[in-house]
């Protein structure tokens, strides 16, 4: 039951400040979720592909996906009423006043604030992710570069670049499922 | 003649929760990409919101707290049927994800482990990182970029690559306060150099 409301509270927290659309919640999964060692870096990056490629809003299937992995079903339910309760109450709160709100410029002050440190947040985010698929550690000491990986990137950093918003997430995830197929699946075979 | 009054009542609440249901079913990814089914099914459909409200929906959704959607859904829901309406519209548009993630959880371990899909995670792992760092980009363009965002910029990227065990939360709230009290400070002093002139100008005349 305590761990339960640990979720809860853990997820309302990430509710309340997310802001800025479902990635801003990602900095604060790295040090709620996984500073408590709920789930790995790994998974993260997994559960985020497949939040990303299922219906639905991204951040209700990422709440969902660790409330499961903690508690099951009764887990999944409990982090996703968390990750809306902020949002509807604020909502409600807001529905009368809201011209007042939005037209206020010392609030729009506050959120820039809040954007500009997000973006920070979000960056250091894929420094991490990126250090971690590119090059291969043992416990802290640096091993090698994972070459193949650094290729996959290569290509989907161009493919994002020739094709801008034309390349749909779902298919950017999709083409690197093959190309990561090729080159540790395929690739070996033929030279081993 | 109540009863019929009832039904209608509860027809509105269904249909809060259906249209919703829908919406969370048909669109990925969330956010943003739910706004055209949204307009098309409220705005069209039910005529729950005129294309104006929709403009302020929309800006309300981005500038709170959570998830764009949830928020535009709260709202739609509560202008059309009040504390339930926004309940039921928030559970039509959770409730897709909910069954949906809650059945995959069930099987991704044994998914994720197959050797074949192993290897295009490798991969799908690289494509996260990169639409990871396309929603920076997508926030950077649209808020006011001046010394002040660049520099909560860099704090916020400094201290989580520094300080590894602080909560990004605390990192948000300061990123808010100093953009709040920059500006107050900013409209004070601006005033009184206003206020200094109108003075100033105000001995000439006299002189």
């Amino acid at each position: 039951m305590k761990e339960l409301l640990l979720v809860f509270w853990t997820f309302f927290k990430i509710g309340l400040f997310t802001i800025g659309g479902g990635y801003a919640m990602i900095p604060m999964i790295e040090s709620e979720v996984m500073n408590r060692g709920w789930i790995s870096e790994a998974e993260l990056a997994n559960f985020l592909a497949i939040s990303e490629s299922t219906p639905g809003p991204f951040a209700i299937n990422v709440a969902t996906f660790i409330g499961f992995r903690q508690f099951g079903v009764v887990g999944s339910l409990v982090a996703t009423l968390g990750m809306v309760l902020p949002s509807f109450i604020i909502i409600i709160i807001i529905f009368k006043i809201y011209e007042k709100v939005i037209g206020s410029k010392t609030v729009k002050a506050v959120l820039n604030g809040i954007k500009a440190v997000v973006i920070g947040l979000i960056l250091a985010v894929v420094a991490n992710l990126a250090v971690n698929e590119l090059f291969v550690f043992d416990g802290d000491t640096f091993v090698s570069v994972r070459w193949a990986s650094v290729v996959i990137s290569v290509i989907l950093v161009a493919l994002m670049l020739i094709f801008k918003k034309k390349m749909h997430p779902i298919l950017l995830i999709l083409i690197s499922a093959v190309l990561g197929i090729i080159a540790y699946g395929v690739v070996p075979l033929i030279f081993s | 003649m109540e009863q019929t009054q009832n039904k209608r009542k509860l027809n509105k609440y269904l249909d809060l929760t259906w249209t919703f249901f829908k919406v969370g079913l048909f669109t990925f990814g969330g956010g943003l990409a739910m706004l055209p089914l949204i307009t098309k099914e409220t705005v069209e459909k039910h005529g729950w919101v005129d294309e104006d409200q929709m403009g302020d929906i929309l800006a309300i959704s981005e500038s709170t707290p959570g998830p764009i959607s949830i928020n535009a859904a709260t709202f739609i829901g509560y202008k059309v049927g009040k504390l339930l309406g926004a309940a039921c519209a928030t559970l039509g548009l959770v409730l897709p994800s909910l069954i949906i993630i809650i059945l995959l959880s069930l099987v991704i371990d044994w998914f994720l482990g197959l050797e074949y899909v192993a290897y295009a995670f490798m991969g799908i792992r690289c494509a996260v990182a990169i639409l990871i760092f396309n929603a920076a980009i997508k926030i950077y363009k649209k808020i006011q970029k001046r010394y002040l965002t660049y520099i909560l910029l860099l704090i916020g990227l400094a201290i989580t690559i520094l300080v590894s065990q602080i909560s990004s939360i605390y990192v948000l709230l300061f990123g808010g306060l100093v953009g709040g009290l920059e500006f107050i400070i900013a409209t004070s002093i601006a005033k009184k150099k206003e206020k200094k002139k109108t003075e100033e100008e105000n001995k000439e005349d006299q002189s």
